[in-house]
């Protein structure tokens, strides 16, 4: 079993969902995006998405942007992230790493090359914005040769014909965007989530984690009582915007949420 | 390069059923969007094979925005460089100032068949923010214009032209803050908007089905100097001349040409302060392919495939992308394409002004610039057309800054 195929079950027999934390890859530098990321595990990330920046993020809402926009001042190119990736994993073999990015960087790597170095550093999954199905054969041919899960959006515009097509290749879990619109500015709809998580699990039989629109601990304990997984991204990474002490405020907020989660369906 | 691309036989038949130029093209955008593009280009698909759509649209084209715009012989230009005669397609002369409108016309025109109540669009130099603005006051349909702060500075004619026909201009402050970031912004609204909302995107890039959609309705600027050519001289030009940024004034000039394959067609893109430095706007011959925006093309990039900000002092060439299949006529050689600096085209920009009494817009000065080499190739006999894509009323500003002039 795959380390996201183990988390799964593993929380599925503690009856909860997951709580996945989104951070950007060298946001706002190395050393503290290295701090972060070894902290979630114990502040209560089940998953770790992390952000590949890129300079023309079209999905993303200003928080996120933002964290692109310092990360790459600070110089963080692809390979510094798996890199973070990398040093994670020597002490960290258990929570899932799954990367969250822009075909471009990739493309430009190489999908091949992309995949090879990927899987060596210990990444799980790859979730890339602007590669529908329609164009991701080739991206999706690499990732399977290093056993790393393309990992499927699926939004409220998508209907039951085509939710059969993008799942058709899509491993590891369902990611549910729960708001049209970009990340961090609407907020989801509790009421709207639950029946579309049923009609992606129907047709998929993956997990179904939720993001975009998720920001506090309270939305996040109403989306895990329906969902998989819970993303929270912008929240997090708005704190490294403002704070002092990032590494001890993400972690606090990210404690917050992971409580919550765990506590959602108790 | 590819050199494995095989050039073919019938370049109408492009793009494929994927929205491909050889390897150019797609449609890369997020999930959110996937089912509205796919839906656009199924009623593109029959909107243009309806008789009525096109009929409609005639008849927005010739009387409201003035087409067939003039084919004019520059005598004079002619002249000074020795050489090929020169012909100018004055698409100067439309209403708005600027290819622009053709595509607005055509694609707002079916944004209402598509009962979409709301249009968007990004612009540049301001001039499809202008033909947008305009064509949304002519039909009574709400407005947002993203452009990038840097340009709204630079641009203030066209902003305000933009506010007085109704249209909000919410100027974009990310990024370099100019073309790119405001087609971003334009990406976030339409991926927030999905329901009401139609992007009407304003050059020959973007996903499957705008560079085809865009190209077609740009093309009545190559099928008019086809049929004025063949009027005025009985055979077809030895070569078409435009500027490219997106390009979508070239390639709606080139198209109908494709399959002929006596016509040299030559693009002009903007090389700024020059290619040896960091600040131009080649796409294609100072970048490489990637994905941006919908489509794979050519890109400028580093070597992370971080987007590159463009340089020009000319807004609308001011991109990092081109419209994909430029890229696959680059690739195929089927056109050719040089570079212009920024000062050979306020040289151009002047020479135009002085001997043909036509202020021609910046962008398409970069066109100018390189049409007496190209006229001196062709030789006497001959004949080239320049496509003069814009005015340059809204230019004055710029010219005047770098000439050192206030005003």
């Amino acid at each position: 079993m795959s380390r996201l195929e183990t988390r799964f079950a593993k929380l599925k027999g503690e009856g909860r969902a997951a709580f996945v934390a989104y951070v950007m890859g060298g946001d706002p530098g190395p050393e503290i995006s290295l701090e972060i990321l070894r902290g979630l595990p114990g502040a209560g990330a089940d998953i770790i998405e992390l952000g590949l920046p890129f300079s023309d993020p079209m999905a993303e809402g200003p928080p996120i942007q933002k964290a692109a926009q310092r990360a790459l001042l600070a110089g963080t190119k692809l390979r510094d992230v798996l890199g973070l990736a990398a040093v994670f994993r020597k002490d960290d073999n258990e929570t899932p790493i799954v990367l969250m990015g822009y075909l471009n960087p990739i493309l430009s790597m190489g999908f091949e090359l992309f995949a090879a170095e990927a899987g060596a550093a210990g990444i799980d999954g790859l979730i890339v914005v602007d590669c529908p199905y329609e164009e991701g054969d080739s991206l999706t041919d690499a990732l399977d040769a290093n056993g790393i899960s393309l990992i499927r959006l699926v939004t409220p515009t998508t209907d039951d014909a085509r939710l059969k097509l993008v799942a058709h290749r899509t491993s590891g879990f369902v990611y549910y965007v729960s708001v049209a619109g970009v990340t961090g500015v609407k907020e989801a709809n509790a009421a709207d989530v639950a029946p579309a998580v049923e009609r992606v699990r129907k047709a998929t039989g993956l997990p179904v984690a939720v993001g975009f629109g998720v920001k506090t601990p309270q939305r996040a304990a109403e989306v895990a009582r329906v969902a998989d997984a819970v993303v929270v991204g912008s929240a997090l990474v708005d704190i490294i915007a403002e704070s002092k002490d990032p590494v001890r405020e993400v972690l606090a907020s990210a404690k917050a949420l992971g409580d919550a989660v765990r506590a959602a369906r108790k | 390069m590819n050199a494995q691309t095989p050039a073919p036989n019938d370049y109408d038949a492009l793009p494929d059923a994927n929205g491909r130029f050889g390897d150019y093209g797609g449609r890369y955008v997020a999930e959110t969007l996937m089912p509205l593009v796919l839906d656009l280009e199924q009623q593109y698909e029959a909107t243009k094979a309806d008789p009525s759509f096109q009929a409609e649209l005639d008849g927005y084209l010739t009387h409201y925005v003035g087409r067939p715009s003039p084919l004019y012989f520059a005598e004079r230009l002619t002249q000074h460089h020795g050489g090929a005669r020169i012909f100018f397609k004055r698409e100067e002369l439309n209403h708005t100032g600027a290819h622009k409108i053709n595509n607005c016309m055509g694609q707002i025109l079916l944004a209402m068949r598509m009962g979409k109540t709301r249009i968007i669009a990004e612009t540049g130099a301001g001039q499809h923010g202008v033909a947008t603005a305009t064509v949304c006051a002519r039909f009574g349909l709400p407005c947002v214009v993203y452009m990038g702060a840097v340009d709204v500075e630079r641009q203030k004619p066209n902003v305000f032209r933009m506010n007085l026909l109704g249209a909000e201009v919410r100027p974009v402050t990310s990024g370099a803050a100019t073309l790119k970031d405001a087609m971003n912004e334009a990406l976030r609204d339409w991926v927030t908007n999905v329901s009401d909302t139609y992007y009407l995107i304003g050059t020959a890039a973007g996903p499957h089905p705008y560079p085809a959609m865009v190209r077609d309705f740009q093309s009545v600027i190559g099928k008019e100097t086809r049929e004025q050519m063949l009027a005025a001289e009985g055979k077809l030009p030895d070569a078409v001349i435009a500027c490219v940024g997106g390009g979508s004034n070239a390639i709606g000039a080139f198209h109908p040409f494709l399959n002929d394959a006596s016509v040299r067609l030559v693009g002009v893109e903007a090389t700024g302060h020059g290619m040896m430095t960091d600040k131009h706007a080649a796409s294609l011959t100072g970048g490489r392919p990637g994905v941006l925006h919908g489509n794979k093309t050519y890109l400028l990039q580093d070597a992370d495939g971080q987007i590159l900000d463009a340089h020009s002092i000319s807004a609308g060439l001011d991109y990092p992308g081109i419209g994909p299949e430029h890229s696959f006529l680059y690739d195929v050689k089927r056109a050719e394409y040089v570079g212009c600096t920024d000062e050979e085209a306020l040289d151009a920009f002047k020479l135009c002004a002085e001997l043909e009494g036509i202020i021609p817009a910046l962008e398409s000065a970069h066109a100018i610039a390189r049409v007496g080499e190209l006229a001196r190739e062709v030789g006497e006999d001959g004949t080239v057309v320049l496509i003069l894509s814009g005015r340059g009323d809204k230019d004055i500003f710029t010219v005047a800054k770098a000439l050192g002039r206030t005003i």
